[in-house]
């Protein structure tokens, strides 16, 4: 019996096993090889070494994308994290109607990333937008909303949060409700005040949803491509240039898989390094494991 | 008392509402735009209400480009993923939360060790193999990486998890009755599981829904575009045409939004357990 039982189980995880080899190891232990050559559309690949990460170190635009994505992680993280948890709060409280705001603020995240990058480009668009018009109401000048160096990555985090922040909200309000009510009334009968209880009780009891949220959150906003692909193509200029988005610019525009593998692997080093760094803060950060 | 109660609740109500105007707003905007005459879009300060409801604007969106197409191979290859998914990762959860075999950790481990690698990192050498193949402009690499990919693997770890809470002394009963592993999987676990699968389905099913990336990069034929492709080239003219393009967006949204509106609380569940696993 417990013979057979070894087959049946290679059986059923040999799909798994066999995706995994094919769709996720060996790319990755491809790019790493092809990061050495000068593959592209023409000729065929040489080894050239070092090239593509001393080519790394003096791309001007790489390291703007390197930092446009850190501004975009270092803008969006911390806004739907907190405005999600004022939410969740508000909503935690059995005020009739309040089923009605749930629902609204979650719809985006069943719509289509691209339909929502594609309606908030023509609401952000310069000459007829409606954010315009509502600055033309009030007497101020119309914005080039998707043609500002300074303003369109904040224009994309905006458009961004707005679509995933009902995920996050869920989350927090799923932990939210399993908070024991008697820790409040204790804290009520210590005369602890709303703010006190929130800082005392419930974040701590929370940190795992937190924690959850945060480390989606981040990776999600490494990763961040298909708005920046409809709203602004990486511009103007460079300025909304974002990992993902030099590496398909590099790999299947320039054709330079070469290069592009260079950038993938830096890539995935600084995500797997960000995942390791946040578990390992997990350790000393989170009081009360689920 | 009264008073200063109410004022105390005064920012969160305004912050509640004012986040709920902006998301629905845009809902609201797509919905008038996709029916005003081209004239009315150009003019500035729009206008809230449509001068006169074109409806004609749907005929034309299909005069225009084939979205029925598109409609047609997001929903094919988000539901073929769906179901290829939630089997295999059922069928893969279960061996390695119910069978005894050798490497059982070991094997679990590599494949969460997935859960770490970003999926538009393996993009390069995946497109380099597929053309050598001939498999670039088709559905394959949309549809087989996703099951057998990161989804799958996601699913795997989801479904792991929901069996472990299920007690070994079922699965053993069965063993005893002479049942074998497949028959202890497809009569007595998979019906337990239900409510996860369910989970799972949803999260690969607005995944595939979603794809960009892979669409952008492997499909250069029309007729095979997705919605979201489609979308997005469509409105990428130099001269977009706005009331098509809202017309094409509502007409993407509709069947989920429907969907989500009759189903909305197991939707909301399912998903905020894919979130916290």
């Amino acid at each position: 019996m417990l013979k057979h039982e070894k087959w049946y189980a290679y059986v059923f995880i040999a799909p798994m096993v066999i995706g995994y080899l094919i769709f996720l190891a060996f790319p990755i232990l491809s790019i790493v090889g092809i990061s050495f050559t000068d593959w592209s559309l023409i000729g065929s690949p040489n080894f050239i070494g070092l090239k593509n990460y001393e080519r790394i170190a003096t791309d001007m635009t790489f390291w703007v994308t390197v930092k446009n994505t850190l501004l975009f992680t270092a803008g969006f993280v911390p806004l739907k994290i907190i405005i999600a948890f004022l939410l969740a709060l508000l909503i935690l409280k059995r005020v009739p109607g309040i089923g009605l705001f749930r629902t609204a603020i979650f719809t985006p995240v069943v719509v289509s990333l691209v339909v929502w990058a594609v309606v908030w480009k023509y609401i952000l668009a310069t000459d007829y937008g409606l954010i315009n018009s509502f600055l033309h109401a009030l007497g101020y000048d119309r914005i080039p909303w998707l043609y500002h160096d300074q303003l369109t990555l904040p224009a994309v985090i905006v458009v961004s949060v707005l679509k995933g922040l009902g995920l996050t909200m869920i989350i927090f309000l799923a932990a939210l409700s399993d908070v024991p009510k008697m820790y409040y009334e204790a804290a009520i009968m210590d005369g602890a005040s709303k703010f006190k209880k929130l800082l005392h009780i419930t974040i701590p009891l929370i940190t795992p949803a937190i924690f959850l949220n945060v480390v989606i959150t981040v990776i999600n906003s490494m990763k961040i491509f298909g708005q920046i692909y409809v709203m602004t193509h990486g511009g103007p200029g460079t300025s909304t240039h974002v990992f993902i988005y030099y590496i398909y610019k590099q790999a299947f525009k320039l054709f330079e898989f070469g290069y592009g593998s260079a950038i993938s692997l830096v890539f995935f080093l600084i995500v797997l390094a960000m995942t390791i760094f946040q578990w390992n803060l997990r350790k000393r950060w989170v009081h009360h494991e689920q | 008392m009264n008073n200063k109660k109410l004022m105390s609740y005064l920012p969160g109500y305004a912050l509640l509402i004012s986040v709920t105007a902006i998301i629905l707003i845009p809902f609201y905007w797509m919905v008038v735009t996709s029916v005003k005459r081209e004239d009315e879009i150009m003019s500035f300060p729009p206008s809230w209400w449509p001068e006169k409801w074109q409806f004609q604007n749907y005929f034309e969106l299909f005069q225009a480009i084939p979205f029925h197409k598109y409609m047609f191979n997001s929903i094919y290859i988000a539901v073929v993923v769906t179901v290829f998914t939630c089997f295999l990762a059922a069928l893969a959860g279960f061996a390695f939360a119910k069978l005894h075999f050798p490497f059982r950790n070991a094997l679990f481990l590599m494949l969460l060790s997935s859960m770490m690698i970003p999926v538009e990192v393996t993009t390069i050498p995946l497109f380099l193999l597929f053309s050598k193949l001939g498999l670039t402009n088709t559905h394959f690499p949309l549809i087989v990486p996703t099951i057998l990919g990161s989804t799958g693997m996601f699913g795997v770890f989801l479904l792991r998890q929901f069996y472990l809470t299920i007690p070994d002394e079922i699965s053993e009963a069965a063993r005893i009755d002479g049942c074998t592993p497949w028959m202890t999987f497809h009569r007595i676990m998979l019906p337990m599981v239900v409510p996860a699968i369910s989970s799972l389905a949803i999260f690969a099913f607005l995944h595939s829904w979603n794809e960009f990336f892979e669409p952008l990069i492997y499909i250069n034929s029309d007729h095979l575009y997705t919605v979201p492709l489609g979308l997005s080239i469509f409105s990428g003219d130099l001269e977009p045409r706005w009331h098509l393009i809202m017309a094409a967006s509502v007409v993407a949204t509709l069947p989920l939004l429907l969907v989500f509106f009759f189903a909305q609380q197991r939707i909301i569940e399912g998903i905020s357990m894919t979130g916290s696993k």
